[in-house]
């Protein structure tokens, strides 16, 4: 575990995470999925059938969060489990599950001193899109949004302090 | 080499995913035993002799590290090489994976190379 000192550092770098989660996020589709993803060309149209998110807690407290739609969600199911996409099943949500768990792992241990200072909770994954969230957060979440495969997802981490 | 492996996660999707990567490392897979937490992994070597053990860290029941310190006490594991694969990749946990008597390490995201770079040592016994 960090000091007390560390944590307020960690509190006061937040202005380069959105670089860090993009890799992070890049990294994942990339090795995982063996998927380049791109950066939006236009304006896109939010996805919000498939959620998945992971709670940090620890010397970082919030809600890592990737949404897309389910076309998208059964593709990266597909290209993970290497199967085609309409034998995925009822895998998708264990996929859209690890796939948000490796992004917050990999986001967290990019940061100096939260690698250990920071849990990461099992993920939850929401189908569905006829849902609102309530958060506590007090600042507007850190948000990413990217092209996997010409379809959009974002990928989005709620900070509470 | 043909390869006896039990894979421990609580994702079945990652254990499928872990099995083909050992596949596409050129692992000779024989037999693949999957286990979604350490208990019902340690249950599962009452059954099975295996030759690899590869483990996830964070699971419900029984978590990876509580696992490896059971398994000195279980006798079809003797001397069974381990290697984590986890998000949990700071150094700390590295070091305390491998005091708990981990063979090697593999952070997620991985490729198979990498699988292949720390399962192939663990097999032959080399460093």
């Amino acid at each position: 575990m960090n000091s007390s000192n560390e944590v307020l550092a960690v509190g006061n770098k937040q202005e380069g995470w959105c670089g860090l989660l993009e890799l992070a996020t890049r990294e994942v589709f990339q090795l995982m999925l063996a998927s380049d993803l791109t950066a939006p060309t236009a304006e896109i149209t939010l996805p919000h059938e498939v959620t998945s998110m992971v709670g940090l807690a620890g010397q970082l407290c919030g809600v890592l969060s990737v949404r897309c739609d389910e076309k998208s969600a059964a593709l990266m199911t597909s290209k993970m489990l290497g199967v085609e996409i309409d034998k995925v099943g009822a895998d998708m949500s264990d996929a859209l599950g690890e796939i948000c768990n490796m992004v917050a792992g990999n986001f967290k241990n990019k940061i100096t001193g939260l690698g250990d200072g920071c849990m990461l909770s099992p993920p939850t994954v929401i189908t569905g899109s006829d849902y609102t969230t309530y958060s506590v957060a007090d600042k507007p979440a850190l948000e990413v949004r990217l092209m996997f495969e010409a379809m959009p997802i974002v990928i989005s981490l709620e900070i509470h302090s | 080499m043909p390869v006896r492996v039990l894979i421990i996660d609580d994702s079945s999707v990652m254990r499928k995913i872990v099995e083909r990567s050992l596949r596409q490392a050129g692992i000779d897979l024989t037999q693949v035993v999957e286990a979604g937490n350490g208990a019902e992994a340690l249950t599962a070597l009452q059954e099975n002799k295996v030759d690899l053990i590869l483990c996830d860290i964070n699971m419900p029941v029984m978590d990876g590290l509580e696992f490896i310190k059971q398994l000195s006490g279980v006798v079809n594991a003797k001397g069974v090489p381990v290697i984590m694969i986890t998000t949990e990749g700071s150094e700390a946990h590295v070091v305390q994976a491998l005091s708990c008597g981990a063979r090697g390490y593999i952070r997620k995201p991985f490729t198979p190379e990498q699988v292949k770079t720390q399962v192939i040592p663990a097999l032959t016994g080399k460093p």
